[in-house]
C-alpha cells in the first residue's frame, strides 16, 4: 500500500481486526482511501504504516461487502505516528440490525458494519523517545525500592509521559506562588522546581497549604500572585484544559460514584479524558492496582482501601506526565500500601513525575527523590539525606565497658573529632566531619587508651527528625 | 458552545443515565408524577359531551393539553437542582474538575441527561393521552382533537423548551447553592413562570392559539440559550471546590 505524500514526515498506522471470511488471511481486503485517493487495501489482522504529510487528512475504509463505509477526519502533526483501528462491529447497537432486512443484506454484505476509530495505544515517535529515556532510567535502580514485579504492570498501563515541544526544562516550576482566601493566607511566596520523572514529596502539618497548593497547580483554583508551569505548560486560564489533559490528581477522598461499578466509574473518567476504546486501558489499570477481580462490583460495596485503589487506577488512565497523589496510602493495609509504593516507583521509572503529598514520613523517605516541607511558606526543599546533613551535625555514638579516663584529652586528640559530650556514664557522642573516616580513628584511639569499646555507630536521623525540628522551630517562632 | 468535545459530553450523559437507573426511588418518582398528571386531562376529555361544538369544543381539549405541559415543566427541576451541588456533596466534583472537561460540556451533558428522561416520559404520557382519547373518548371529541394538528404540534414543541427552562434554572441554583436540599427547594420555584403562563392561557387572559404558542416557544428558546450561557459563566471551579470565591 502506498500513499503519495509530498514530504511524508508523519505516519498513519492502520490496523484491521476481524471482518469477512473466505480468504487466506481470514477476510476480504478492505480498500483504504485517504483524501479521496485509493491507497490500497488492508487484509485481516494486518498493520500498515502509511507515510503522510503533516496536516489534516480524511481517511475512509470501503468494501463492496460493507453496508456503510466509515470515514474519519484527523490532524497529523510533524513526526507523529497516528493510529487508526478498523474492526468489524460484532453487533450494531440498533435493534434494526437484527431485522429481516439486514439478515438478507448480510447474505451479500458479510462485513455489514465496521468501525474506524483513532487508536490511542499506538506508540508515537515522541512516546518512543520517552520510552527510550525510561528504559535508560530503568538501568539506574531506584533507591530503596523493590519495584521489579510491579514495574512490569506499570509499563503496560502507561505510555510515556504525554509531553510535546511546549514542555519546559522542569516538569513543575513554581515561582513565588501565593494564595489568599480573603484575609486568610493558604500559602505564600512558595518557589520550587520538580524535574521530569522525579518523585517529589510535599510534607507539612494539617492546614499548611499542601492541598491548596496541589489544587492551584492542578488548575482548580487560581493563584493570587506568582507564577508556575505544570507539565511544562505555564499556569494560566487559557492553558487550563491542556494542563489538565497532561496531569492526573488523586484527591485524598476517592470521590467515586457509589451506584456505579468500578469499571463504569473508570469508563466515565476515560471518557472525560477523551479516550476512545478505553476497555484495555481500564483492564490494565485495574490489574496494576490488583482490582481486576472486582471490576464488576458496585463502588458502594467496596471498603475504603479498595475505593482508594480505584481512585489510583483512575489516575493511570490518561498517561499523565505529572501525577499529584494526595495521601495515596491513606486507609490501605500494609500490603496494599506496599503495592502502591511499588506502583509509584514503577511510574517514576517510566518518566512520570510524581508529586506526593503525605503525612507518612517513612513513605516519603522511602519513595521521594526530594521533599519539600511546607507550613504556609516553604520551609525547606532537598533530598532527605541533604536535609539531615543540613539540620543535624554528623556524629558517632561510642559506648565503652567502663567510663573513659580523661575523655577531654583523649577525644580532642583524635583526628576528625570536632567536639564531644558524654551521654550517661560510659556513652559519648562525638561530632565528626566524616563518620566513615573518623570511626576507625576513634576505635584506635580508645583501644590505645586502654578502653574496651562496646559499640560504635553513626547517629541516624530520620526525615521525621528533620520534619519535627523544622515544625518545632515554627511553633517556637509563633509562640507568644 | 465553542469547543464541545463529543466524547466528554457523551461520557457525562451516559454516566448520569446509568446513575438515575440505579436509583430506584428516582425512577419510581419520575414515572409516578407524569401518571398523576395524566388523570385530570383524561377525565376532562371523557366528560365532554357530543353536543359540545365550536369554540367550546376546542377549549375543552386545549385545557387538558395545557395541563399536560406541566409535566415537562415540573418534573426535571429537582434532578437539575441536584446535578452540581449533589456531586459536591458526594465528593465527586473535585476529581471530575481535575479532568479536561470544560464547564460547557459538563453542564450541557448534565442538562441533556435530565432532558432525555423528562422528554421520554412526557411524550409517553402525551401519547397515552392521545391514545386514550382516540380509543375511549366521544368520537366527535376524538375527531376534533386529531384534526387540530397545530395544537398537538405545539404540545410536542413546547415540552422540550419548558423542560429546558426548568433544567437551566435548576442548574443555576445548583451551581450557587451550598446544599442539595436548599437547591431542590429553590428549584421548584423555577417552574412558577411557565406555570403562570399556562394558567393565563387556560383562563383565557391570553388566547391559546398556535401563533401564541409559536411566539412563546421562540421566546423560551432564546431565554433557555441565554440562561445556559449565564449558568456556564456562574460555574466557578474555585468556589465549587473550596467554597470560597476567587480573590
Amino acid at each position: 500500500m502506498t500513499y503519495n505524500a509530498m514530504t511524508a514526515t508523519a505516519t498513519m498506522r492502520l490496523s484491521r481486526e476481524g471482518g469477512g471470511s473466505g480468504n487466506s488471511q481470514g477476510g476480504r481486503a478492505w480498500q483504504v482511501v485517504i483524501d479521496g485517493s485509493d491507497v490500497g487495501s488492508i487484509a485481516n489482522n494486518e498493520i500498515v504504516d502509511l507515510p503522510v504529510d503533516p496536516g489534516h487528512h480524511a481517511v475512509q475504509v470501503t468494501s463492496t461487502r460493507l453496508l456503510r463505509s466509515p470515514k474519519v477526519s484527523l490532524e497529523v502533526a510533524d513526526g507523529q505516528v497516528i493510529g487508526l483501528s478498523c474492526r468489524r462491529r460484532p453487533r450494531h447497537p440498533f435493534i434494526v440490525q437484527r431485522s429481516i432486512f439486514l439478515l438478507l443484506v448480510s447474505l451479500f454484505k458479510h462485513d455489514v458494519w465496521i468501525s474506524l476509530t483513532p487508536d490511542d495505544t499506538v506508540e508515537t515517535d515522541l512516546e518512543a523517545d520517552a520510552n527510550d529515556n525510561a528504559r535508560r532510567r530503568e538501568a539506574v535502580p531506584a533507591s530503596g525500592s523493590s519495584a521489579t514485579a510491579k514495574a512490569i504492570n506499570v509499563k503496560e498501563i502507561t505510555s510515556a509521559p504525554n509531553l510535546d515541544d511546549k514542555a519546559g526544562p522542569s516538569s513543575i516550576a513554581v515561582h513565588q506562588l501565593t494564595k489568599r482566601f480573603g484575609q486568610r493566607t493558604a500559602f505564600s511566596d512558595v518557589s520550587f522546581e520538580v524535574a521530569y520523572g522525579e518523585v517529589f514529596g510535599f510534607l507539612g502539618p494539617n492546614g499548611a497549604g499542601k492541598t491548596t497548593t496541589v489544587r492551584t497547580l492542578g488548575t482548580l483554583i487560581a493563584p493570587t500572585s506568582g507564577s508556575a508551569t505544570v507539565a511544562g505548560i505555564p499556569l494560566s486560564p487559557e492553558n487550563q484544559v491542556e494542563i489538565r489533559q497532561r496531569i492526573a490528581i488523586m484527591p485524598e477522598a476517592p470521590g467515586l460514584y457509589l451506584r456505579l461499578t468500578v469499571t463504569e466509574n473508570l469508563e466515565y473518567f476515560a471518557g472525560l479524558y477523551g479516550l476512545h476504546n478505553p476497555g484495555p486501558k481500564i483492564e490494565m489499570a485495574l490489574e496494576a492496582v490488583n482490582l481486576a477481580d472486582r471490576a464488576g462490583d458496585l463502588c458502594g460495596g467496596l471498603s475504603k482501601g479498595l475505593r482508594q485503589r480505584v481512585s489510583l487506577a483512575r489516575t493511570l488512565l490518561s498517561d499523565p506526565a505529572v501525577m499529584f497523589l494526595d495521601e495515596p496510602t491513606s486507609g490501605l493495609d500494609p500490603v496494599a500500601a506496599r503495592e502502591v509504593h511499588d506502583l509509584i516507583v514503577g511510574l517514576r521509572q517510566r518518566g512520570v513525575t510524581i508529586f506526593l503529598t503525605t503525612h507518612r514520613l517513612d513513605e516519603a523517605e522511602k519513595l521521594c527523590d526530594r521533599v519539600a516541607i511546607m507550613n504556609n511558606t516553604l520551609r525547606t526543599v532537598g533530598t532527605p539525606a541533604g536535609l539531615r546533613d543540613q539540620l543535624f551535625e554528623k556524629s558517632l555514638v561510642v559506648t565503652t565497658v567502663e567510663p573513659v579516663a580523661g575523655p577531654e584529652q583523649l577525644f580532642t586528640s583524635i583526628k576528625g573529632v570536632e567536639s564531644w559530650r558524654a551521654e550517661g556514664a560510659s556513652s559519648y557522642v562525638l561530632s565528626v566531619s566524616e563518620p566513615r573516616t573518623a570511626a576507625p580513628e576513634v576505635v584506635r584511639g580508645l583501644v590505645n587508651a586502654g578502653a574496651d569499646v562496646l559499640t560504635i555507630a553513626e547517629t541516624q536521623h530520620s526525615l521525621e527528625d528533620v520534619y519535627l525540628e523544622l515544625i518545632a522551630e515554627d511553633v517556637e517562632a509563633h509562640a507568644p | 458552545m465553542m469547543g464541545l468535545d463529543a466524547t466528554r459530553f457523551r461520557a457525562v450523559v451516559r454516566k448520569e443515565l446509568r446513575d438515575f437507573r440505579r436509583k430506584r426511588s428516582i425512577v419510581v418518582t419520575m414515572c409516578i408524577l407524569p401518571m398523576l398528571f395524566l388523570v385530570e386531562p383524561v377525565v376532562t376529555i371523557f366528560l365532554v359531551t357530543p353536543s359540545t361544538t365550536g369554540a367550546a369544543l376546542q377549549k375543552s381539549f386545549i385545557l387538558p393539553l395545557l395541563y399536560l405541559l406541566l409535566i415537562p415543566t415540573i418534573m426535571p427541576s429537582t434532578l437539575a437542582a441536584y446535578s452540581v451541588v449533589g456531586e459536591r456533596e458526594q465528593g465527586t466534583l473535585e476529581p471530575l474538575l481535575t479532568t479536561p472537561i470544560r464547564q460547557q460540556e459538563f453542564l450541557l451533558g448534565k442538562a441533556t441527561s435530565v432532558m432525555i428522561p423528562t422528554l421520554a416520559l412526557s411524550y409517553a404520557v402525551f401519547a397515552l393521552f392521545l391514545g386514550a382519547t382516540r380509543l375511549f373518548a366521544n368520537s366527535v371529541v376524538a375527531s376534533a382533537v386529531f384534526h387540530d394538528g397545530p395544537d398537538i404540534l405545539a404540545l410536542f414543541l413546547l415540552a422540550p423548551l419548558l423542560a429546558g427552562w426548568s433544567i437551566v434554572v435548576g442548574m443555576a441554583v445548583s451551581v450557587r447553592a451550598s446544599e442539595a436540599r436548599v437547591a431542590q427547594q429553590l428549584a421548584t420555584l423555577a417552574s412558577f413562570p411557565p406555570v403562570v403562563v399556562i394558567i393565563l392561557l387556560a383562563v383565557g387572559v391570553v388566547s391559546p392559539t398556535f401563533l401564541v404558542a409559536l411566539a412563546f416557544a421562540a421566546g423560551l428558546l432564546v431565554v433557555d440559550a441565554l440562561l445556559l450561557r449565564f449558568v456556564a459563566r456562574m460555574f466557578d471551579r474555585e468556589r465549587l471546590v473550596t467554597g470560597a470565591k476567587a480573590v
